[in-house]
């Protein structure tokens, strides 16, 4: 009977706590942030997420918003759509003005019920290419390039390093066999067309940790002469090291945005394994930007060591990324409101159409978030492994802008 | 005068056979219905609301599981990819024919029950691990087929968006909306299997698991009992997965991958093989506790950890908990929840005498 009563004991202060759930306090704007941390993609997640708390952190230490502090509340759904429908709900609840959606699933499940419930929901790097068209999904913000804007960019960085020539190139695209990974192919496809150059996919299926075959046939059948690398997980790393074991310059590819953080590089076996290759980032790589120092001073002032997710620059920035821009469009939210906390989902739904050229020290592309545009531009910029680190090789760019926004209106 | 009841004494075939095992059931079942359609949905708010429904959709797949696992004794870790037929046949029936729900829940379940007919082909020849093994194929080759069949799974994201329920020209939108279109679902599920496993053919499942040489030999067809015992159980994944379709809104094999399965056999195994209140403990048990030990850590975990960590520290000790709890209740009681509820009832029966 013991051990039934420690049962029925733990059982209860379990039931006791689950039913202890506050709501927003006075003078607080409460934003709901989705992550994980414990499940598949957990490697983004724990550097992604602590860069969105650390930049409100730092937000807040300067006064907030108007006066008002903004509450992160994260919950970690270990990237599983009942945990993430739960994980909303609670966001609900607790009034969040803003969702940061974290996975494609969850963004297609959530997507309706942002719409319902009038509040502005976030996917970076996450969900549909289509999101980005405004009008048809006025709640959902991609707010970075979608996979579509992805591959645009990646066909004409590969046009410029074929020396502005790619008519009659062999582009491989190399990809994750999943709906993600798909999802640039039709707008390659119309650029092969448009611009006359062969292109080739190569799927490799999930786990993605064997892709000797596919390698292969790039490097020495194929002959590629560009290589646009579209893969997520350990995959990645593991592309680095067969290309280069074939004798594949790394200097002929390019990353797409999930292959290319520094655990990307570190899981290839360090920065001397990718000299040359080239990775595609929707914000920032690297330590070189004013927030940063400004929340490393934040940590010392407070007599802290420096989070050691911030060496993992790539996710950490994107979290960054993220926080800015949500906090932005708060900011717009609360000043069309005269400077009041009591803002809800519509007004930052308002707030976040208003950003424009927003860069925050070149951290960020010049996003400019329009009613019909809800990418923000679909910038990206290119870095190449260089040292023992990131080097920039373009400024923020963008390919075939034009191809991107008219795929986006007609919605495939 | 004043007597109670020193046990439980079954002295016929037809009390045996009983749904109600004794008089006080019947009033349990009306209490727990009427806590249920009434009480909950006037007491809580759409976040509670939406932790039922998520638990609630869970039962009728680990009800399912725990008619093959628990009853039949055979293993499946493709339980999830049952749903995910169930989900895209529903989707395709709603979004191209227009089928209301009460068509495509059946439908859905149908479906999944004809593929689980033909998974456990491998069931006739082969048992245990080598079994579990076959259905882990069938859980790769459904994903497989998903992924690469855009006329099932609808393009290139291999998603489609479902219509919300609509009921006599009302579209069920809210969580309150949808708890009272899952709950009965789920209600539905509970009783049938209550009445399947105490009749003939839930007793030859159990004939099968205990002893399959022995079942045939007292005349059970085994063969075609093992079958029909994956085409009920995966009726059940397939009406689960339709259930959820319907409460995400959209059909997606990515929510129905191989852990999912897992997660389901956790759920029966915590709960209790065998054992139809073991499904729903197990179910709701899976569900409730990462969020119980979440909102713990909330308020506790303010106390030790400070400011952007605690969330990372949430994260971990959730999982570290999860699986402390899980072998302690496994320690506690082998045969899991339902009989350590089963064990609290009878401590209380003939209380205050321990025998």
């Amino acid at each position: 009977m013991r051990h039934l009563k420690v049962g029925l004991l733990t059982a209860s202060v379990l039931a006791a706590a689950a039913l202890q759930v506050g709501t927003a306090s006075a003078g607080e704007i409460v934003v709901g942030l989705q992550c994980d941390r414990t499940g598949p993609t957990q490697t983004v997640g724990t550097f992604l997420c602590p860069g969105y708390h650390d930049y409100v952190k730092l937000k807040n230490s300067q006064g907030g918003i108007n006066g008002h502090t903004v509450r992160v509340m994260e919950i970690d759904h270990e990237y599983k759509v009942p945990p993430g429908m739960e994980a909303y709900q609670r966001f609900k609840k607790e009034g969040a003005v803003i969702v940061a959606i974290y996975g494609t699933p969850h963004t297609q499940a959530l997507t309706p019920l942002l719409h319902e419930d009038k509040i502005p929901g976030t996917s970076p790097g996450f969900g549909s290419a289509a999101a980005a068209n405004g009008t048809k999904f006025p709640y959902l913000f991609p707010i970075a390039a979608t996979y579509w804007s992805q591959g645009a960019a990646a066909v004409a960085f590969a046009k410029e390093k074929l020396g502005g020539v790619i008519k009659g190139k062999k582009i491989a695209y190399i990809y994750y066999d999943n709906p993600a990974g798909r999802e640039p192919i039709p707008i390659l496809h119309k650029l092969a067309k448009m611009e006359d150059f062969e292109l080739k996919e190569f799927a490799i299926p999930p786990p993605g940790v064997e892709m000797k075959v596919q390698v292969q046939d790039i490097a020495r059948r194929y002959r590629a002469d560009f290589v646009i690398n579209h893969t997520f997980g350990k995959a990645p790393s593991v592309s680095i090291n067969e290309f280069t074991r074939n004798g594949y310059p790394l200097s002929k590819m390019v990353g797409f945005v999930w292959a290319a953080g520094e655990s990307n590089i570190m899981g290839a076996g360090g920065w001397d394994k990718a000299q040359g290759y080239y990775v595609m980032q929707f914000a920032g790589a690297g330590s070189d930007y004013k927030v940063l120092d400004e929340i490393k001073a934040l940590y010392k002032s407070e007599g802290k060591s420096t989070p050691k997710e911030m060496a993992s620059t790539v996710y950490y920035n994107r979290g960054l990324l993220t926080a800015a821009i949500h906090l932005k469009a708060i900011e717009n939210a609360v000043k069309a409101k005269g400077g009041s906390d009591k803002i809800s989902g519509t007004d930052v739904k308002n707030g976040f159409e208003q950003i424009s050229d927003f860069t925050l020290g070149g951290i960020l592309p010049p996003v400019k978030i329009t009613k019909e545009d809800h990418e923000g531009g679909g910038w990206v910029r290119i870095f190449q492994v260089k040292g023992q680190g990131f080097v920039p090789v373009t400024d923020w760019m963008r390919g075939y802008r034009d191809v991107v926004t008219k795929m986006v209106q007609e919605g495939h | 005068m004043f007597h109670r009841e020193s046990g439980y004494y079954k002295t016929t075939y037809k009390a045996d056979m009983a749904l109600f095992r004794l008089p006080i059931g019947k009033v349990a079942i009306g209490a727990i219905a009427v806590i249920f359609f009434v009480i909950f949905p006037l007491i809580f708010d759409e976040y509670y609301l939406s932790i039922v429904n998520i638990a609630a959709i869970a039962v009728i797949g680990a009800l399912g599981l725990n008619i093959l696992l628990g009853y039949t004794g055979q293993i499946s870790i493709g339980h999830a990819a049952f749903m995910s037929v169930g989900a895209y046949t529903a989707a395709n029936m709603a979004v191209h024919f227009d089928w209301p729900f009460w068509l495509t829940v059946p439908a859905g379940g149908c479906m999944a029950a004809l593929i689980g007919v033909f998974v456990g082909m491998p069931s006739l020849r082969v048992k245990g691990l080598y079994l579990a093994i076959a259905t882990l194929a069938a859980q790769f080759i459904i994903e497989w087929v998903l992924n690469h069949t855009p006329v099932i799974s609808g393009g290139i994201q291999a998603s489609i968006p479902m219509p919300r329920p609509v009921i006599f020209g009302e579209t069920l939108e809210t969580q309150a909306e949808l708890y009272f279109f899952i709950l009965p679902v789920t209600a539905v599920a509970i009783i049938a299997t209550l009445n399947l496993v105490r009749s003939r053919i839930g007793r030859a499942f159990i004939a099968i698991r205990d002893q399959d040489i022995a079942a045939e030999i007292i005349g059970i067809n085994v063969y075609r009992y093992k079958l029909l015992a994956f085409a009920i159980s995966s009726f059940y994944a397939g009406v689960c997965g339709v259930m959820y379709t319907y409460y995400f809104g959209i059909a997606n094999y990515e929510a129905f991958q191989l852990p999912i399965s897992i997660d389901y056999l956790a759920m029966v195994i915590i709960g209790g093989l065998g054992s139809v209140l073991g499904s729903i403990f197990g179910a709701v048990f899976v569900t409730l506790l990462p969020i119980a030990i979440r909102t713990f850590m909330e308020t506790v975990g303010v106390f030790f950890v400070d400011g952007v960590y605690l969330a990372q520290v949430i994260a971990q000790m959730r999982l570290i908990l999860f699986g402390g709890l899980i072998i302690l209740f496994l320690v506690v009681e082998p045969d899991g929840l339902a009989k350590l509820w089963q064990n609290i009832r009878n401590y209380f029966r003939i209380w205050p005498f321990s025998y």
